[in-house]
């Protein structure tokens, strides 16, 4: 099936649907207070064009998110955003703070429910910190503007003694003060902002850019968190969907004549949909075991053939997953790679390949759906609650009003849920037995049907001078993608081009940082490569390359602290560099790996990494997702790989599917670099890209052994490349 | 189905429920304490973690009939007196954790290997965690807050 391609990702901030709530009923959700909406400044740049009278009525309607500050002083802001392990509830709080001048635990961040939050296409592309809290920021600042302007006709005095500070108004000279609260009156009052109002600069910042604590983290420690799969309604039962043999199945013959008999069980059979509905999960997993379904399925590419496949069915233009067109639209060319490489004095080819893998959230997908007549209530786990809603409204035929999604803070998803396979499923269930029902998928059904990391295929040339200068690059992904496959280095002659392939065996989707994990594997092995064969330092090789000061920064900063080049590698201990650019963040990754030479174990011992997005929010908060980052994408790196044959996956379980765990921990440090006059950008991904191509060349400098393909070592060094 | 009579956190609790249904669900479903988390069903990554007696166990291996009479903990039942438990404490402190599913499975992990080991070095800690997965990667955060918590007089 086709969707959610890396395309329809970097055009997100799109704006495809209007907020259906209007002033008036927006109002009616508050007592009195002042309300502060952005209004999508795309929506009002767009409305130079022929749909000028269309877009000025729907200007109000195009609200992008808002803030609430009651006459108690309490604010609230509500954001389509989805907070998933990425701390997002606290760093969006923080920059309100700093911009409102309200303590952050009077904020309450209203999140991704369709009825409560104004439209948001996703979670996903590192794009809350920029947009998001941008945008926040912007509505919080003119909130504050606005209230100054209030108290100066109450306190008085020049309107620059004024001073906002702690949830009130201070006049200096007079030390008079006033609450936001006390100057609402008791009106409601509703301002729209198409303009940049001044923010705070982030060197000014004093709640943005500091170390606040997760604003609800008791709740998560203990165990009072709700999550999707904990929610709970009167009357609800459990739901169990009987699954085909292999994908692109057919139902051929159903026999469910035991389990309708069972006490309290429903037996849902629509098209070659089946499942059932129980009291209990324990009744509702033996009633859909006692279901005899014969399935028709078609012969389909195994893994064995997977690398050859991807590289020779090439897509036709435009037909790839989600619109994403193949053939001369996505060629990057610059110079001349042919007359370059053929003049080059040294010169490398490789290939390389990465596997399908999973991100196995440790919540796996769940629902809870209700029924209200023709209304229909979700609340699942999904980066994506607007786009669930619309794949229930396509399901059930509803007009968008009648169905509400919600998602509780989610038990993470990496990319892995931007879509709502159990909420649709659950609501059909739900349907069809007239009660709530909650619908958890097991460990092996994530594994097995949710969407997987594509794998891919990517042949690398690369031509140097003897002087040390890289003239010639040359580079072609097959259906990996094309995030960050543009080179961040100096080279003068360039072919850079992404093959996408016609129906890839899996089915595939987003994944942290999308395909820029396999292309800076591929890319910082290369330069790695084309580093020894100079016979340069793989660090000065690159350095010489680079004309961003930021790259150049994040390199240095990552190489100082790791202590690069003091150790000379052993064949038992190898050291290794990688970095690069993405979704406006810099990093740089250096890894030191022990060899055993008599088990051929791998480990990762060390690892140094210098990051930079930017004025950071939370530095705190940065932190761990950069060391989350490394340790997850360890599991790419060395072991993690989707095993599968003619439509099933083989290993849909935590005991064949290896993940890291405590014992793969290195020692990790991280290197922020402030970049307080620099825009704001997110870290959720980026941070992933350097740990597979540093610890592959650690392993080199130890080895001498080149590993090109992920995961490097699943079973442990192999005796030569 | 069958009566069975479980004591959770210091209270005794009659449930309804089949012989062979696992712990998990019977807390989960029939208890409403949901702290207790589904993670993988084959005892493989400890989000189900719950005290048996002061062991850490996981409750999607063992049938709740089994575990009749004894002394269950949940994550629910840590907190005393409005005071979190020292691991709780550490965990919070040490904000170690990202989407936090696992989090209630990895704080019972780490109170019963601190009542096994008040004093573990890391080395020990990594080996009585490394059954318990975390796929948002906050291990290094998990370690320093067992060994905070272990400072703390954690395996009370």
């Amino acid at each position: 099936m086709s969707f959610d391609s890396e395309l329809l990702q970097q055009t997100a901030d799109r704006l495809t649907h209007s907020f259906a709530v209007n002033r008036r009923e927006l109002l009616k959700l508050f007592g009195a207070g002042l309300m502060v909406c952005a209004v999508d400044a795309r929506a009002l740049q767009e409305s130079g064009g022929r749909r000028r009278n269309e877009e000025q009525e729907r200007v109000p309607h195009d609200v992008a998110s808002w803030i609430h500050i009651a006459e108690d002083n309490n604010v609230t802001v509500f954001s389509g955003k989805a907070e998933m392990g990425q701390n997002i509830r606290t760093s969006l709080a923080q920059q309100v703070s700093e911009e409102l001048h309200v303590p952050v635990d009077t904020i309450t961040m209203v999140m991704a429910d369709t009825e409560l939050c104004p439209f948001d296409m996703g979670t996903f592309g590192s794009r809350t910190t920029p947009q998001m809290g941008t945008e926040l920021r912007n509505i919080a600042a003119t909130a504050r503007e606005m209230l100054v302007d209030m108290a100066a006709s109450k306190l008085g005095g020049n309107r620059n003694q004024l001073v906002a500070a702690n949830g009130g108004v201070t006049n200096n000279a007079t030390r008079q003060s006033i609450r936001y609260g006390e100057l609402l009156n008791g009106r409601q009052l509703v301002q729209m902002i198409p303009d940049d109002p001044p923010l705070i600069s982030p060197e000014k910042w004093t709640i943005a850019g500091k170390a606040v604590p997760k604003v609800d983290g008791r709740e998560f420690v203990t165990g009072e968190h709700k999550y999707a799969s904990d929610m709970s309604r009167p009357g609800m039962l459990y739901g169990k969907v009987v699954r085909p043999s292999a994908y692109h199945a057919t139902l051929a013959s159903l026999d469910a004549d035991e389990a309708q008999h069972a006490s309290g069980v429903t037996v849902v059979h629509d098209g070659d949909f089946v499942g059932v509905v129980a009291p209990d999960l324990t009744s509702a997993t033996r009633a859909a075991s006692t279901i005899r379904a014969q399935w028709k399925a078609p012969q389909q590419i195994s893994e064995k053939e997977l690398y050859s496949y991807l590289r020779e069915k090439p897509a036709n233009q435009g037909q790839h997953a989600g619109g994403e067109g193949g053939g001369r639209a996505n060629i990057h060319e610059k110079g001349s790679f042919d007359s370059a490489f053929a003049s080059a004095e040294k010169k490398i080819e490789a290939t390389y390949t990465v596997a399908y893998i999973q991100h196995a959230p440790l919540e796996p997908r769940a629902a809870v759906a209700e029924w209200n007549g023709d209304k229909l209530t979700v609340w699942t786990g999904t980066q994506r609650p607007f786009a669930v809603r619309d794949e229930l409204v396509q399901a059930f035929h509803l007009p968008e009003q009648n169905v509400r999604v919600i998602v509780p803070d989610t038990g993470s998803a990496y990319g892995g849920k931007h879509t709502g396979e159990a909420a649709v499923e659950c609501a059909r269930l739900a349907k069809a037995a007239g009660k709530p029902v909650k619908l958890q998928w097991t460990r092996e059904e994530e594994f097995t049907w949710a969407y997987f990391r594509p794998a891919g295929v990517i042949d690398v040339k690369a031509g140097a001078r003897s002087d040390g200068s890289l003239v010639a690059w040359d580079y072609h992904n097959y259906n990996s993608g094309p995030a960050a496959i543009n080179t961040p280095y100096d080279v003068p002659n360039q072919r850079i081009q992404f093959h996408p392939t016609e129906n890839p065996p899996l089915r595939q989707g987003s994944y942290r940082s999308l395909a820029a994990t396999a292309n800076h594997f591929a890319r910082e092995s290369s330069m790695d490569e084309v580093a020894h064969a100079l016979g340069l330092d793989p660090l000065e090789f690159r350095l010489k390359h680079i004309s961003d000061p930021r790259l150049r920064a994040v390199f240095e900063t990552a190489a100082k602290r790791f202590g690069w080049g003091q150790q000379k590698p052993t064949p038992e201990r190898g050291f290794g560099l990688a970095g690069g650019f993405e979704k406006g963040g810099y990093v740089a990754t250096c890894a030191e790996v022990a060899v055993d030479p008599a088990s051929r174990a791998v480990r990762v011992v060390r690892v140094v990494e210098a990051w930079d997005c930017g004025p950071v929010v939370n530095p705190n908060g940065l932190k761990n997702q950069i060391e989350g980052a490394i340790m997850q994408g360890m599991g790419g790196a060395l072991f993690e790989d989707v095993h599968f044959a003619d439509g099933r996956v083989l290993n849909p379980r935590f005991a064949l599917y290896r993940v890291p765990r405590f014992r793969d921990m290195p020692k990790i440090e991280v290197e922020l670099i402030d970049r307080k006059d620099e825009k704001p950008f997110g870290a959720g991904e980026t941070p992933i890209v350097g740990i597979a191509p540093a610890v592959g060349n650690a392993i080199f400098s130890a080895t001498g052994i080149r590993l090109r393909s992920l995961p490097m070592v699943p079973q442990g060094l192999p005796e030569r490349d | 189905m069958r009566e069975i009579v479980l004591n959770i956190n210091g209270a005794e609790h009659r449930v309804s429920a089949a012989e062979d249904e696992m712990l998990l669900y019977v807390l989960r479903d029939r208890l409403n304490l949901t702290g207790t988390k589904y993670g993988c069903g084959e005892g493989q990554c400890g989000a189900c973690t719950v005290l048996i007696d002061g062991r850490a166990t996981r409750s999607c291996q063992v049938h709740a009939s089994a575990v009749s009479g004894r002394k269950i903990t949940t994550i629910e039942g840590l907190e005393a007196d409005g005071k979190l438990h020292p691991v709780q404490q550490a965990f919070l402190e040490e904000e170690a954790f990202q989407c936090s599913y696992c989090t209630p499975g990895m704080i019972l992990s780490a109170v019963g290997l601190l009542k096994a080991n008040p004093k573990p070095s890391d080395e020990e800690i990594i080996r009585g965690m490394n059954g318990n997965i975390c796929r948002c990667g906050t291990y290094p955060r998990i370690v320093a807050a067992i060994r905070r918590a272990a400072e703390a007089g954690g395996a009370q």
